[in-house]
């Protein structure tokens, strides 16, 4: 993860923008220099010098005017080519193939899922050296999808199917974000994409269920608490039998939970204790958010974050 | 003092009685204008404590003075208020005082109607600071659907919040139409439209680009209301992006809206402080003109991430690259004037000089926007917060101060304190752009707009603090600034109706203007009646006629330099 992300692109996608920004930076720090430069200039130069009658009076000229005029068309013909060359580049085609991953944007997290089913929540793993096309739609409200490293960002929108090419050129953690504000927790709304060099897509799939557990352990407990508290009315965990008749669409699907790095939108580590502090004072950590403090036990509290950490 | 010894002797000006019947019931054009700018001044001190709290809140990261959703009900109130409540009032009282001065009129066209669009204004204001009192709205000036939506944004507030635009909004239209028949019809016999002050022919055109533009805001904003209020589901069951084709359709007009005036007060300053006329008078005025036209061309800049397609995208992004050409224009006509000038270091000539620097700086970092790509990395971060910062506060509102220091003899009779006025400009300059510099950093190192808090990431904390920081430099230059506004009414030193040596007709009035504005007219044979009057031996349109380099002539008004 870099600092200036934009200056730093890790896929042909996001490597033409880079040095388009880049040439127009500097254009447009040449225009900026000339003019400041002719200001402070002409500010000395000029300056008042005591008494004295009026200067020459200088209505214009013409030529001087058609100069600058046809000076700023050029400018804006190089840009406006070099605009064009490159939109297309980091914008390929998206029509014909079949999306590798189903992402939709939730009031204040994103769900990833690929066509097999397997769905996570807040990190996109992708094979590293592959472009992969994203089919991107809200369930909610309009948010946006960018991890500048990757590609260029586009708005999420409910009711609407918006296609993204992203690649990662080399193995590693991308950060992204939400850039479309999208209410109190639009400042929580981040997400990693972490390309492999293994082929996998989006996680582990759903052949691959919840470890079972072992009996009268604080896990299996956590387990018993889960379903009774109803925690599976809003977050599905696939291999998990749930008496509540809910395809657990509201909150992120929490079937690998374990084995991601960050929960809550970015907002904490997946730790034991942040699990704890996330369940006992949900809406300190995340004001806003769709999920209710709930009214557990210290001991429920325990047992569940035990159960959510093997859910490898 | 660098100040010019007036030209004409100065009577005692008497200080500005404050009628408060009088100014409730006033159809006179400069007391609405006045009332205008008092309005905006009460308006920009809310709106600027709004951003000092937003500004402390994002001072260091995971602060919990904002959170959530109370920090988004300051971002509502804050753009929503320096949008439509400080800078387009700001910009209509100047528009309002100096219009008929300026074309040797004696009112506005429609005087009653003009204070009754003034009344519309600051009833939507009230409206809008009543809006807290019903759950403040927390939707974003831009009020983005399906976002602001009941089933998103339940409060009430949000209802009296699009009540309050729509009032106002009545009102700047009605302006508009007052605006265009007093510029039509009003004109002193002479003042022919070429020959019309630079800042009366932008506030002019300007009146096109309200006329056309405000309707796009009130409908839409109706459209929000009938989902709001009847359920029809427009934004929800139909489209959401409609929201932004009607808002953007507005919204883009609007910032050109906010700037024609300014640049027009510009191009009224830096001549006299040059001591040359404009250069290039037609230039400039015919690029007003084109903007006006091409503001309404290019509004999908502001969509290039809905996903349009990229089509789409360079289309709204070519008209967006070609309105740089007659903004860069400008600027350099502007530049011309001062060359081989007599430049005067005068406050109002320090803040066109500042304006000139910071408007080109957001102007270029709005060019990065029309590149479509580059838009689709950067925009939605804080590089865009630092671009229309830049254009409107560095830009327009520096622009509107530039005029206060200017205009301020006229409005009063009296000058602003030289000292108190160079601590307040530097302190703004120096404020502003601590503030707005280093948030372009942070647009390029990710950080998102529009957000309470962020992560703890190298960088982004010393940038913050460095922003909040010099957010209260600013604070304090423009709490020095208005209080060199409020005690030089009665302490300033005494200016005589024509302390700059000027040359447009609003120079001719006393300080402050009697009623009819005139006791009578000079002739107009030319852009400057008081140079002709000043300098009848070297009056403007009978100079001898002039030959260039190859024996030809040039045109009267055009003194080659050659």
């Amino acid at each position: 993860m870099s600092a200036f992300p934009v200056f730093d692109p890790a896929s042909s996608l996001a490597r033409p923008i880079t040095q388009l920004t880049s040439i127009t930076f500097w254009l447009g720090l040449g225009v900026f220099l000339l003019v400041a430069g002719l200001l402070s200039w002409f500010m000395w130069r000029y300056r008042h010098r005591g008494a004295g009658g009026e200067p020459a009076q200088i209505f214009g000229n013409t030529r001087d005017e058609v100069g600058w005029i046809l000076g700023a068309v050029a400018l804006v013909g190089v840009l406006l080519f070099l605009t064009v060359r490159v939109a297309g580049q980091s914008s390929p085609d998206t029509a014909g193939p079949n999306p590798d991953v189903y992402v939709t944007a939730h009031q204040w997290y994103w769900a990833f899922r690929t066509p097999g089913g397997a769905e996570t929540a807040g990190e996109l793993h992708i094979p590293a050296g592959r472009r992969v096309l994203l089919d991107l739609t809200s369930a909610d409200v309009i948010h946006d999808f960018s991890v500048p490293q990757l590609a260029r960002k586009i708005d999420v929108i409910p009711g609407q199917h918006n296609r993204l090419w992203i690649e990662a050129a080399k193995a590693g953690t991308y950060a992204g974000e939400c850039n479309e504000f999208c209410g109190p927790q639009h400042a929580w709304m981040r997400f990693r994409v972490i390309a492999d060099d293994a082929a996998s897509l989006a996680g582990a799939g759903p052949d691959s269920p919840a470890p079972t557990l072992v009996a009268g352990s604080a896990a299996a407990h956590g387990a018993q608490v889960f379903r009774e508290v109803q925690c599976s009315a809003c977050h599905a965990v696939q291999g998990q039998t749930s008496d509540f008749p809910h395809d657990g669409a509201v909150g992120p699907d929490l079937t690998h939970f374990a084995s991601r790095q960050l929960m809550a939108g970015g907002v904490l580590t997946n730790t034991p204790a942040n699990v704890q502090r996330w369940l006992k004072h949900t809406q300190q950590v995340k004001p806003g958010a769709r999920m209710p403090t709930l009214p557990l036990s210290d001991q429920e509290i325990n047992d569940l974050s035990a159960y959510l950490e093997a859910l490898k | 003092m660098n100040q010019r010894v007036p030209a004409v002797s100065a009577a005692p000006a008497a200080a500005p009685a404050l009628s408060w019947w009088r100014l409730f019931t006033s159809t006179d054009h400069k007391s609405i204008g006045l009332t205008y700018m008092g309005v905006a001044a009460v308006f920009l001190v809310l709106g600027g404590l709004e951003a000092l709290v937003m500004r402390l809140q994002l001072a260091v990261p995971n602060n919990h003075l904002l959170v959530g959703e109370a920090y988004n009900r300051f971002l509502t109130m804050h753009g929503t208020t320096m949008i439509f409540f400080v800078l387009l009032p700001l910009l209509l009282g100047f528009t309002n005082y100096l219009l008929p001065l300026q074309i040797g009129a004696r009112d506005m066209a429609f005087p009653r109607l003009n204070a009754f669009s003034l009344w519309l204004l600051v009833g939507g204001g009230l409206l809008l600071y009543l809006s807290p009192f019903t759950g403040s709205p927390s939707q974003g000036w831009f009020s983005y659907a399906p976002l602001s939506e009941t089933a998103f944004t339940p409060q009430r507030g949000v209802d009296l919040w699009s009540v309050a635009l729509i009032v106002s909004g009545y009102g700047t239209t009605l302006t508009a139409v007052n605006i265009l028949v007093t510029g039509a019809r009003l004109r002193a016999q002479g003042m022919l439209y070429r020959r019309l002050p630079m800042f009366a022919w932008m506030a002019w055109v300007n009146g096109f680009i309200i006329l056309f533009a405000l309707p796009c805001l009130t409908a839409v904003l109706m459209m929000l209301e009938v989902d709001r209020l009847l359920g029809a589901g427009l934004f929800t069951r139909g489209d959401p992006v409609l929201w932004q084709h009607y808002f953007w359709l507005f919204g883009h007009p609007e910032i050109y809206l906010l700037i024609l005036p300014a640049w027009g007060i510009i191009s009224e300053i830096i001549p006299v402080f040059s001591r040359k006329p404009i250069f290039g008078y037609e230039f400039v005025a015919w690029s007003s003109v084109a903007i006006a036209f091409l503001s309404f061309a290019v509004y999908a800049h502001h969509m290039f991430a809905v996903g349009l397609g990229w089509p789409v995208d360079l289309a709204f992004g070519t008209t967006s690259m070609l309105i740089a050409i007659p903004t860069g224009i400008k600027v350099f006509n502007w530049l011309a004037t001062m060359w081989k000038g007599s430049v005067r270091y005068t406050l109002p000539m320090l803040y066109a000089a500042a304006f000139i620097v910071q408007f080109t700086f957001g102007g270029v970092s709005g060019v990065t926007f029309a590149v479509v790509p580059i838009d689709w990395q950067l925009t939605d971060t804080y590089y865009v917060v630092a671009h229309f910062h830049y254009v409107l506060f560095g830009g327009s509102l520096f622009a509107v101060l530039a005029g206060l220091h200017y205009y301020y003899p006229k409005f009063t009779g009296r000058f602003l304190d030289e000292r108190l006025g160079r601590w307040g400009f530097w302190l703004n300059v120096i404020g502003f752009n601590g503030v707005f510099l280093v948030q372009h950093l942070l647009g390029l190192m990710g950080m998102p707009r529009r957000v309470y808090t962020y992560p703890a990431l190298s960088g982004w904390e010393a940038l913050n603090l460095f922003s909040t920081v010099s957010g209260f430099v600013l604070g304090v230059g423009l709490l020095v600034l208005l209080v060199n506004l409020w005690r030089s009414r009665t302490h300033g030193a005494v200016a005589g109706p024509d302390p700059w040596n000027g040359w447009t007709l609003e120079w001719l009035s006393s300080s402050p203007p009697r009623r009819e504005n005139f006791v009578a007219l000079p002739p107009l044979h030319s852009r400057r009646p008081l140079w002709d009057l000043k300098h009848p031996d070297d009056m403007d349109h009978v100079r001898p006629p002039r030959h260039d380099r190859q024996g030809r002539p040039i045109r009267d008004e055009e003194r080659e330099h050659r």
